[in-house]
């Protein structure tokens, strides 16, 4: 891969632009993206892109106002400009009393983002990702669809109070969805280093689920037992995410933690954390203000723990941010994009064991939330949905829709898996194990 | 630009292609949000690259930069080059285009005031009157509003001898109340929800949309939302307004109708399509009310413009004839695997992305009632409003949404007001149970379609009027 941007072309960009400002503070984001993405489609590749681009933010603060303004055009009179336009932005607005001060430095180490494999590969080693998943399913009188991509993100900030940050990371992913008129099936694998994803395991177990999941017969809603893979529980956490794992929604009473930090809210063999300096996700430092990411404990021994800040929301608390700030300005709030849910000792051969009648849930499809501060989420299962007898996976269901609180259902865990699989998230990853639950509430079944 | 587009058309000609289009755009982005009677942010956004896509070999290719240079458009032609030939390792079948287009015009937005001309000043003295029409109402929480305008400018090109020039202008704002009591949370929005209204308008849209004469309605909703009733389970009639009307049309069936999907080339995220080919022409979708077209030529709806990413000028096609299933929204590609031609739906949500197949506006053709007459028509039902919960299978059948609000319909008139509304249903025989549709249309812009890997967020449109619907499952939620 050439170079995005490179640390001393930032670090030089970065100059000229506080040089340039009139703001009483500034900060410049620099954001470089260089990606490429392979889809597939009834076992051939039909779509096939790459991407570069280098954005500039630059915030700029006056007194207590703020205006943000962006550009991706590098050159010199464009970064005069974009300095320019953000301070007559902050210029144009009334006084905010609560705006807090740009974060200053604070020490961050690094941590292992960057990789060179994931930077430095080829379409042609996307094709011969994709070419054995395609070859499987074709084998099995099936289709392969689905994606291979590649992204190195260079991320670059500064600020007027001494923040100066610089990062490359890395994220690759493989998906697979294999189908045809009878059943589908799928799998995923999310990482930092694009070689160590093996396409052609990835190929086996879709083309297993799909195989497997021929000939599904209609099965009635109602509230059943469940085994969730976790691809179903790491769309939940990102799920949870969304709805009140940030300070802003816990602050504006939106957040299903309202009232209940330091109570049980699930098992107690539930523990939810944050941390970007984990290494068996999609690592970063720092976030989009410069603060070095923090570990957050979310949920602890089923216990709400805490929410994580952006600068903005923990000045309302009068504590610090704990490195979980998106892009300025923000008006979601902060939000944690590397979220884990610790394992359990449960191996995957036994999660249904114990179930006498009930389902086993591959993934969800279309979630979406029906009540925040409930935690109450809709979606349907997909890509291999079948019934529980007797504690063994017996045959195929239709997929099922279902209306569930999170919580609630957390609250019913009977197993948790001893593995977990690190899945594609918002901004970043998310680490989830499989498991089993007591009660899950389908509400409808899909005429598929 | 004719340099620049010459240029990618010429080097990837050259290295092979034996097809090539070039998009340049440039993008200029303003939003000013308030919120609890303070500013909340003033963005500031501008982008600008172009795309090159190639067919070599039968295969697609697709390269994209920000940097508007000469060597660099090159460089990137001879990249979508290099990819479409990686493409070609694993093909299921030859590109296959159809008749050739060439197409050379231009359009530009009808607009009155340039928004982007207006002070911040004037936009934020609206947001902050709405803003505290808001907060005087007691129990109000939270309370925000914002204002969006954006300006697109794009060229397209082709090796077929297309150029076309487009300049697209959207303004858009909205307005939203959140009421917190004891053990619940609950949300109003004006006039529509997550976050805005849009229309191809200039300035004059915001002007219209009387933000800070409906704040203090939407937020006495909310409060009383917090006391109100739950939305009962049962199955009862139900009415929809024009907004969650709107957004029923965009989910079952803008969705479904994409030919991509219906082909199986969207399987890995969006889906695919019950409306399978041997549908086409005689399948009853719905009743005899129901009648659906997209039109990308409504003056100020969010899927207007003149030509779409493949050069094909916009148009109207009916897609439900009176309850049966007529047509897809179609590609170039796509439309030549029926032997037809491409009915101008292909976009892109920017420089660095290809075109897929998008709705445009996807319109249910108005009815004769009036609401009123439709209430008063109603014995036993539901009236639903404001969409709060979405959620559809990958084939765009079994569905289930949720309200920001409901009421009671007793013996022709509006009761108890509702709260946690949700009702669900199969696409077909909701439709099909569909037995009034009302006369007072409004065209809602839908600012975050999404489809496509990488993840691409569409602007479109869709008018619409209230709708009553038979025996509805109602009250899923508890």
């Amino acid at each position: 891969m050439d170079e995005l941007l490179g640390r001393a072309r930032f670090e030089s960009l970065a100059d000229r632009a506080l040089d340039a400002s009139r703001a009483d503070q500034t900060e410049v984001v620099v954001i470089g993206v260089d990606s490429a993405l392979t889809r597939f489609a009834n076992s051939g590749i039909h779509q096939n892109v790459a991407e570069r681009n280098v954005q500039v933010r630059v915030r700029a603060i006056v007194g207590r106002r703020a205006g943000v303004a962006t550009t991706n055009d590098l050159s010199d009179a464009a970064l005069a400009r974009v300095v320019e336009r953000a301070v007559e932005a902050a210029k144009r607005q009334p006084e905010d009393p609560g705006l807090p001060d740009l974060p200053g430095p604070l020490p961050a180490e690094p941590v292992p983002s960057f990789s060179q494999a994931t930077a430095d590969c080829t379409p042609e080693q996307r094709a011969r990702m994709v070419r054995p998943i395609c070859a499987l399913a074709v084998e099995h009188g099936l289709k392969a669809s689905g994606a291979c991509s590649t992204e190195t993100t260079e991320i670059g900030i500064a600020n007027s109070r001494g923040v100066r940050r610089h990062e490359l990371r890395s994220a690759s992913s493989l998906l697979t969805v294999i189908l045809d008129d009878e059943g589908s099936g799928y799998a995923e694998r999310t990482a930092r280093d694009i070689d160590s994803i093996d396409a052609e395991a990835l190929g086996r177990e879709a083309v297993d689920k799909a195989v497997r999941s021929r000939g599904a017969e209609r099965f009635e809603p109602g509230e059943y037992p469940v085994v969730l893979e976790a691809y179903a529980v790491g769309e939940m956490l990102m799920y949870l995410a969304y709805m009140g794992f940030g300070a802003l929604a816990l602050q504006e009473g939106t957040s299903f933690l309202r009232g209940r930090l330091g109570q049980r809210i699930v098992d107690p063999r539930i523990s939810v954390s944050d941390d970007g300096r984990n290494p068996l996700g999609l690592p970063a430092s720092f976030d989009y203000e410069g603060v070095p990411k923090q570990r957050v404990a979310l949920i602890e021994d089923g216990v709400a723990a805490g929410v994580v800040y952006d600068t903005k929301s923990a000045a309302r608390e009068g504590r610090p941010s704990t490195g979980h700030g998106l892009p300025a300005p923000s008006t979601f709030g902060p939000f944690p994009s590397h979220l884990s849910m610790a394992a359990g000792d449960t191996p995957p051969a036994e999660l249904a064991k114990g179930i006498e009648r009930g389902l086993w849930v591959t993934r969800f499809n279309y979630v979406n939330v029906v009540k925040s501060d409930r935690a109450v989420l809709t979606g349907l299962t997909k890509d291999g949905t079948f019934l529980i007898e007797r504690g063994e996976v017996t045959r195929p269901v239709k997929n099922l829709r279902f209306t569930q609180g999170v919580l609630e259902a957390w609250s019913g865990l009977r197993a948790l898996g001893a593995e977990r699989r690190l899945i594609e998230g918002w901004g970043g990853a998310v680490l989830a194990p499989a498991m089993r639950l007591d009660a899950f509430r389908f509400t409808g079944v899909s005429d598929v | 630009m004719r340099d620049l587009t010459d240029r990618a058309l010429g080097a990837a000609s050259a290295a092979g292609a034996t097809y090539a289009d070039v998009r340049i755009e440039r993008f200029e982005r303003q939003v000013v949000s308030v919120k609890n009677g303070r500013p909340d942010g003033l963005l500031d956004d501008e982008s600008q690259g172009f795309g090159v896509r190639v067919v070599v070999g039968g295969a697609w290719g697709f390269a994209s930069s920000s940097r508007l240079e000469a060597r660099e458009i090159e460089r990137v032609a001879h990249r979508a080059v290099e990819i479409a030939r990686a493409s070609a390792l694993v093909l299921a079948e030859p590109v296959d285009l159809g008749e050739s287009i060439r197409s050379v015009g231009a359009y530009s937005t009808p607009v009155q005031i340039d928004p982007f001309a207006v002070a911040v000043d004037d936009k934020l003295a609206v947001l902050m009157e709405a803003d505290a029409a808001m907060r005087a109402v007691r129990g109000i929480a939270v309370s925000e509003g914002s204002f969006e305008c954006q300006r697109l400018r794009k060229v397209f090109a082709s090796t077929e001898g297309s150029y076309v020039e487009q300049t697209l202008v959207e303004t858009g704002a909205g307005i939203e109340a959140l009421a917190v009591g004891e053990d619940d949370a609950q949300r109003r929005s004006f006039p529509n929800s997550f976050g805005r209204q849009h229309s191809t308008a200039g300035y004059e849209y915001f002007q219209s949309m009387k933000l800070a004469e409906n704040a203090g309605r939407t937020a006495e909703e909310a409060v009383k939302l917090l006391t109100a009733k739950p939305c009962p389970d049962g199955v009862t009639t139900v009415i929809l307004d024009s907004s969650q009307a709107a957004l029923q049309v965009h989910e079952s069936c803008g969705h479904p109708i994409e030919l991509d999907r219906v082909f199986g080339t969207e399987a890995s995220y969006a889906g695919t399509s019950f409306l399978t080919l041997d549908k086409r022409g005689t399948y009853r979708y719905g009743s005899d009310h129901v009648t659906i077209a997209a039109d990308a030529t409504i003056p100020g709806a969010l899927g207007t413009f003149g030509f779409d990413d493949e050069g094909v000028p916009a148009r109207r096609t009916i897609i439900v004839d009176r309850g049966i299933f007529k047509n897809y929204l179609t590609s170039r590609e796509t439309a030549a695997r029926l032997g037809e031609s491409s009915n101008g739906t292909m976009r892109a949500d920017g420089w660095s992305r290809i075109p897929l197949i998008r709705m445009t506006n996807i319109n249910l053709e108005p009815g004769d009632w009036s609401l009123e007459d439709l209430i008063a028509d109603t014995d036993d039902g539901v009236f639903l409003q404001t969409n709060r919960s979405w959620s559809i299978d990958d084939v765009r059948l079994n569905f289930q949404f949720g309200t920001e609000i409901g009421w009671e319909i007793k013996h022709g008139k509006l009761g108890a007001m509702l709260k946690n509304a949700t009702y669900t249903g199969i696409t077909p025989r909701f439709w099909g149970a569909c037995d009034a549709v009302c006369k007072e249309w409004t065209v809602w812009g839908t600012p975050n379609c999404g489809k496509g890997q990488p993840s691409q967020a569409m602007h479109v449109g869709h008018g619409a009027a209230a709708i009553r619907v038979r025996g509805v499952q109602i009250g899923v939620m508890r």
